[in-house]
């Protein structure tokens, strides 16, 4: 039994305008799931369909074997959503905010203080519990959401861009505070601006795009499909005249500072050992964009190819 | 066993929603209850003692008390209507009403939830009328249930007004519109501080339209005992119009007008 099957998902808004073009997607249990998209593809309608926050226009939603149509109660239960605009009454204090929630969820209030509690805990948010909402850092109240999600224990939780706008500190401990939540057995999807997010954190990818599913695959898999990478190297010292290394293309960026695009059949050793020859020193390198975001470009940019638009 | 958890669940959303609404009024009282204390004890001395004691009888008693059961009454509307309009168009407006649509909470428990809430506004904004009165008036309450139950029907009735009114509003403009050109002037001309026999044939058939004239009749009759209307005609009325509005009302959320894309 899949954590989220979705069939013949489609959206139309009052106007005509087609957000979801009849989808087919399967998520599976413990499953780290990315869903990718450019501005305005229907990866926020997809989710507040699946959230119930948006209604549907046809199709079928199936989450851990309950049937949106016929059982919303059981739906909503398993669902943990983190959605990607604030949504708090600012004028309460942070702990009441996921006090209410966990009694939205039927959750009994001295049970639901105790869950509070750990939730608050989790996110590192305790110290904060008696702090107003409108009195918190943008970060914190993306924090809060998290744990204001995962009060009522959810099995699958959904986050519609949960690091949009936080710090990198912050970031990474989200990331951190995901896998640890995955490996215990919660399923997550998660949608992001930042593909090296979904690159570092999630197994399975699908990316949508006007509606439709371009592409459902494992993010090693689609990985694999690179041919070229593109790397960025510091050396040591000034080199002002490069020389030819077969199977790798080089670029002055100034002085201190090359690109080098090598095709996967070459490894980063040999590139080393190329340059090393040429008396060529490094001091660092790093990838010149984040691979999964070129990949992403490239199937856009291929789409709009292929359907003409942007002509 | 699984049944009571349903319903047990469901109790525990409901008792949330409540809390969170009395939470809400009662920290912000001096918005929410302290003016309608005042403005109906300046009716009181300002129509009761300073205007009132120019004024004979009405159906038989003096005016200050005969006024008592419509600004009471009047003090129960506004505040149970205005209670839920404001806290549902605010959940609206910020987004925090989403915590509700992806919970499993049914949608007549949302509707119960925020309905009590305007309810117990409405009766402890009229509770301390009525405590206002008592310093003025030394009257004799005819009956205490007919009093309570049409307080409570009439809370109940403009609770839900309330909450139609924040589903459809998509302002803050929109949720004073309704309490200003409405409310208002239906419950001033609904037999407040007249008896419509005072009025021309005309005038008094087109007040029996107006449904607040019903409510201030029969609570009148519960705290006086006299009516303009018969009383049981004014309780199947109220009825029916909680009846229909609630019907409206979950059809409304069912749909998500108003708060679903």
């Amino acid at each position: 039994m899949p954590a989220l099957a979705v069939q013949q998902l489609t959206k139309t808004y009052k106007g005509g305008f087609q957000a979801l073009k009849g989808i087919d997607l399967s998520v599976e249990q413990g499953d780290f799931f990315a869903l990718l998209g450019p501005n305005g593809a229907g990866k926020s309608t997809f989710i507040g369909i699946v959230a119930s926050l948006v209604n549907k226009t046809a199709g079928s939603v199936n989450v851990f074997g309950h049937d949106l149509d016929r059982d919303p109660e059981g739906v909503k239960s398993c669902i943990g959503l983190v959605p990607q605009e604030f949504n708090f009454n600012l004028f309460l204090p942070v702990f009441e905010v996921v006090l209410n929630q966990a009694g939205y969820y039927g959750i009994p209030r001295r049970e639901a203080k105790v869950r509070a509690e750990r939730s608050l805990r989790q996110l590192d948010l305790w110290d904060r519990r008696d702090t107003e909402m409108r009195k918190l850092s943008g970060g914190l109240k993306r924090r809060l959401m998290i744990a204001r999600a995962l009060v009522h224990q959810p099995r699958l939780l959904i986050l519609d861009e949960p690091t949009a706008g936080v710090d990198i500190e912050i970031r990474r401990s989200m990331w951190s505070f995901l896998r640890k939540l995955n490996a215990e057995g919660t399923t997550i999807i998660l949608t992001t601006h930042y593909l090296e997010e979904a690159e570092s954190l999630c197994r399975n990818i699908a990316i949508i795009n006007r509606g439709e599913i371009a592409e459902r695959t494992s993010v090693a898999a689609l990985l694999n499909t690179l041919h070229t990478e593109t790397f960025v190297l510091n050396l040591k010292g000034r080199v002002s005249e490069l020389p030819e290394l077969g199977g790798f293309v080089l670029q002055h960026l100034d002085d201190c500072t090359l690109e080098v695009e090598m095709n996967r059949d070459h490894t980063i050793n040999g590139l080393f050992d190329a340059l090393s020859r040429n008396g060529i020193e490094v001091i660092s390198l790093r990838n010149k964009q984040n691979r999964l975001e070129r990949l992403f470009l490239e199937m856009v940019d291929r789409r709009v190819a292929d359907t003409g638009d942007g002509a | 066993m699984n049944l009571f958890n349903h319903w047990h669940r469901y109790w525990v959303t409901f008792v949330t929603i409540f809390t969170k609404e009395i939470l809400r009024f009662t920290r912000i009282w001096v918005q929410t209850i302290l003016p309608s204390v005042i403005t109906t004890t300046l009716y009181f001395v300002i129509f009761g003692r300073l205007i009132g004691g120019r004024i004979g009888p009405m159906e038989g008693f003096a005016y200050l008390d005969f006024i008592v059961p419509g600004l009471v009454l009047m003090g129960v509307i506004t505040n149970s209507y205005s209670n839920v309009v404001s806290s549902f168009y605010s959940s609206k407006f910020s987004r925090y009403i989403e915590e509700l649509l992806i919970s499993p909470a049914p949608n007549w428990v949302i509707l119960s939830g925020y309905v009590a809430g305007g309810v117990a506004r409405g009766l402890v904004v009229g509770g301390a009328v009525m405590l206002v009165a008592m310093i003025f008036t030394d009257i004799q309450i005819h009956s205490l249930w007919i009093m309570l139950l049409i307080c409570l029907m009439t809370a109940t009735l403009f609770s839900l007004g309330g909450f139609i009114n924040a589903i459809y509003a998509n302002s803050f403009d929109d949720i004073s519109i309704v309490p200003t050109f409405v409310l208002t002037p239906l419950t001033y001309l609904g037999g407040v501080f007249y008896s419509i026999e005072l009025l021309p044939d005309v005038w008094q058939t087109l007040s029996l339209i107006n449904p607040l004239l019903y409510m201030v009749n029969a609570f009148r009759y519960g705290l006086l005992g006299v009516s303009d209307i018969p009383i049981g005609l004014a309780f199947g009325m109220i009825l029916v119009l909680i009846i229909v509005l609630i019907a409206m009302s979950l059809s409304l959320l069912r749909r998500g007008v108003g708060i679903k894309t």
